[in-house]
């Protein structure tokens, strides 16, 4: 099962190896990592998105815990929640591939953010699933780079992480 | 107390007294020479100068296995903390509290490859409980304070502080911390009220209930507790390897060590009870052998533990219980008391069937053999210190047999490494014991490749005029390599003999100390009263010359279950 992990963990040195060297050192598996600092600037929040059984998930949150830094661990798939995530698509949008990759875009409410002559970049944001879509629209050859923020999430309504 | 101006080498050394300690291990180098200047000014503790950095922590960590206290070893950057790793490592795995505090190249050095720097706090990373790394002086009383306050709490472990040699240069106000608060770190000392009473149900509707206990008992200074439980119910009680002492042995509830070489009736009581009491114990692979095996037998589990993530880990749990072991045990035993009585009826069977298994006398071996039988060794160590004595070992055949048959009384008498399995140990952990007991009988049982993994600490122990026995059991093998490759490798001895041994009698007497070889059974008692009787004040070094081709039985072949044991 693919699991959301929310974290909040103290803003120090060497918190984010602390967590991927957990993952490894346990051969949990990493689907996505994303840190940031949080509106209190102690704090990071990390999301993590990972697959396991229910006794390695079980794992893992126990795990995350003990480490010192961590200040809370949430499952978010355990309840409601929203998922996003950023992607930036670099097309070539040379010739009738200019409409195309026009419409493509707004079909999946993506939005063009720079334009040359030859090409675009195009912002999505979504869940994961909706950006493998887009990609799987277009043509391969016309997919010049992508760069994918991995997935950030947030419980539903009033289900809050926070100390 | 005033807040006054303090170099950070100063603040170390008065961070440390006040914390109380009164023992480092330690060696200096570069990165460490302003501390070590300011313990050459101070007498509140003792420095002890080791030979290798490996063995200050080992000593550091023996000394706490044996008193309670938090360990501290001092070593200097780069190869000085490398050396380090495998004593942070050996506490880690079986959850010793220590803080190392290992020198660091200048911060405006760090990153440049400079003389002696190593990554520490990366190195270490995965082997401690949590490591710091204090690039200002002003964080540095605070940090130790942490340091101290996260090694002894919840589940204890190894805490390194890496201290870069311009930060122990600097100057700031002082003042220790009293205490410490920390929003991330918070472990759960008492039990959980519902689960604890179901617990006392199960416990008390029985029939054929196995208690089953590990180090945490011994470190969570449980023995008493448990004793207490365990006598008021009458149910049969089984410790691991690291768990020893935490029952008394002599006593007629107690079935021995379970496990990869625990006794016939531990392991088979295991395997068929149907409510098992888990205390400070983690149904480890050497434990249980293989969980599917173990899960084959329906029976209920309630396990108590500080650390969550021991609970339901390999095995699935019934009834977990976080929390400290000593608190819930009493808990459940007031409960208990409150509740009733165990089925008497029901336990009587089980007794019955339990002493059918202990009529195996899975221990015996041949006590009339003209070679000397490393068990009967131990036995007699056993005999000649009434018990008393302080044990620790090494790793191997001899750790096995000093765990089967030298009877463990009280806890913290028996210092080993479970979890790393760790060979060298063995001498170290006895400096580290000797140091804070000094008038304890200390005896370190150990192989002739164990031994020579830290031989030069034989200069430490007469520099410090440590006492120990050095109990030698010499089959010329690596034993258990070489027990491993008769029963699996179809008696193909890939390197496991161990040729060109030193004269071990010239060896220690070439450190100053006494030395012995003993090569028949008539000889092995008298040596040994000799040793702690008329060389009590020195070092005394027995090489005891056994059976080469004795093996340690019972044994749960690797990937077996717990009751596919090998019996002799």
């Amino acid at each position: 099962m693919r699991h959301i992990i929310s974290l909040l963990m103290e803003n120090e040195a060497g918190a984010l190896s602390r967590v991927a060297g957990l993952f490894s050192a346990r051969g949990y598996n990493i689907e996505s990592l994303t840190v940031a600092p949080t509106e209190d600037a102690t704090l990071s929040r990390m999301t993590i998105v990972t697959r396991g059984s229910d006794e390695v998930i079980e794992q893992i949150t126990k795990q995350l815990n003990k480490l010192i830094d961590v200040v809370k661990v949430q499952d978010l798939t355990d309840g409601g929640h929203i998922e996003r995530e950023l992607m930036l698509v670099k097309v070539r949008a040379t010739g009738d591939l200019r409409e195309e990759m026009k419409r493509m875009a707004d079909i999946f409410r993506g939005r063009i953010i720079d334009v040359t002559d030859k090409v675009y970049t195009i912002e999505l944001t979504g869940a994961g699933s909706k950006l493998d879509a887009f990609l799987e629209a277009l043509e391969p050859s016309t997919i010049l780079e992508t760069v994918r923020t991995g997935a950030s999430g947030i419980g539903r309504g009033d289900r809050v992480l926070k100390i | 107390m005033a807040d006054t101006e303090l170099t950070g080498a100063e603040i170390v050394v008065r961070c440390l007294q006040a914390e109380g300690v009164e023992h480092v291990f330690g060696y200096p180098g570069g990165a460490v020479l302003n501390i070590y200047d300011e313990i050459y000014k101070q007498d509140k503790f003792q420095h002890i100068l080791v030979r290798h950095e490996q063995a200050a922590v080992h000593a550091a960590d023996a000394y706490s296995r044996a008193t309670g206290k938090v360990g501290v070893a001092l070593v200097t950057s780069g190869p000085g903390a490398t050396n380090a790793v495998t004593g942070i490592a050996t506490a880690y795995m079986d959850s010793i509290p220590l803080v190392v505090i290992t020198g660091q190249v200048p911060t405006p050095a760090i990153g440049m490859d400079a003389f002696q720097e190593v990554d520490t706090v990366g190195i270490t990373r995965p082997c401690v409980k949590h490591n710091f790394l204090v690039k200002d002086v002003r964080d540095l009383a605070c940090t130790l304070k942490k340091a101290f306050h996260i090694a002894a709490t919840g589940r204890p472990g190894p805490v390194v502080v890496d201290i870069p040699k311009d930060v122990t240069q600097h100057a700031c106000a002082f003042r220790y911390p009293e205490s410490i608060q920390m929003r991330s770190y918070n472990p759960t000392a008492k039990g959980h009220a519902g689960q604890i009473k179901r617990a006392v149900q199960l416990l008390l509707e029985a029939k054929r209930p196995v208690i089953y206990t590990g180090g945490g008992v011994v470190l969570g200074d449980a023995a008493g507790q448990l004793t207490e439980l365990a006598r008021l119910l009458g149910f049969p009680v089984t410790n691991t390897l690291m768990g020893l002492g935490g029952y008394p042995s002599p006593d007629p509830l107690f079935l021995g060590m379970l496990g990869m070489h625990g006794t016939y009736e531990a392991n088979m009581a295991m395997q068929h009870c149907d409510v098992l009491l888990a205390v400070g114990a983690r149904f480890d692979d050497r434990v249980i052998g293989n969980p599917r095996h173990f899960a084959k037998e329906a029976r209920k589990i309630i396990h108590i533990d500080v650390d969550p993530s021991s609970i339901s880990k390999r095995v699935k749990v019934d009834v977990p219980i976080v929390g400290e072991v000593a608190r819930v045990l009493d808990e459940i035993t007031r409960q208990s008391q409150a509740a009733g009585t165990p089925d008497a009826a029901a336990l009587k069977a089980w007794w019955a069937q339990i002493e059918l298994w202990r009529a195996q006398d899975c221990l015996k071996y041949d006590r009339q053999a003209s070679v000397i039988k490393p068990q009967f060794v131990v036995e007699k160590l056993y005999e000649v210190t009434g018990g008393e004595a302080y044990v620790t070992s090494d790793v191997g055949q001899h750790q096995m047999w000093a765990a089967q048959y030298y009877k463990f009384v009280r806890p913290r008498r028996w210092i080993n490494s479970g979890g790393l399995g760790t060979m060298g140990v063995g001498m170290p952990y006895a400096m580290g014991v000797q140091k804070a007991f000094p008038d304890a009988m200390v005896a370190c049982i150990t192989g002739e490749g164990s031994i020579q993994m830290n031989i030069q600490e034989l200069a430490t122990c007469q520099q410090e005029k440590l006492p120990i026995k050095v109990i030698l059991l010499n089959n010329g093998y690596l034993g258990m390599v070489r027990q491993w490759q008769e029963f699996f490798y179809e008696e193909r001895y890939s390197e496991s003999y161990v040729a060109s041994l030193p004269d071990f009698v010239k060896l220690a007497e070439a450190y100053g100390h006494v030395g012995m070889r003993i090569e028949k059974p008539e000889d092995v008692e008298p040596a040994l009263r000799r040793a702690f009787g008329e060389y009590r004040e020195r070092l005394v070094f027995i090489d005891f010359v056994t059976d080469p081709r004795e093996n340690v039985y019972p044994m749960i072949p690797a990937g077996k279950g717990l009751s596919e044991m090998i019996l002799i």
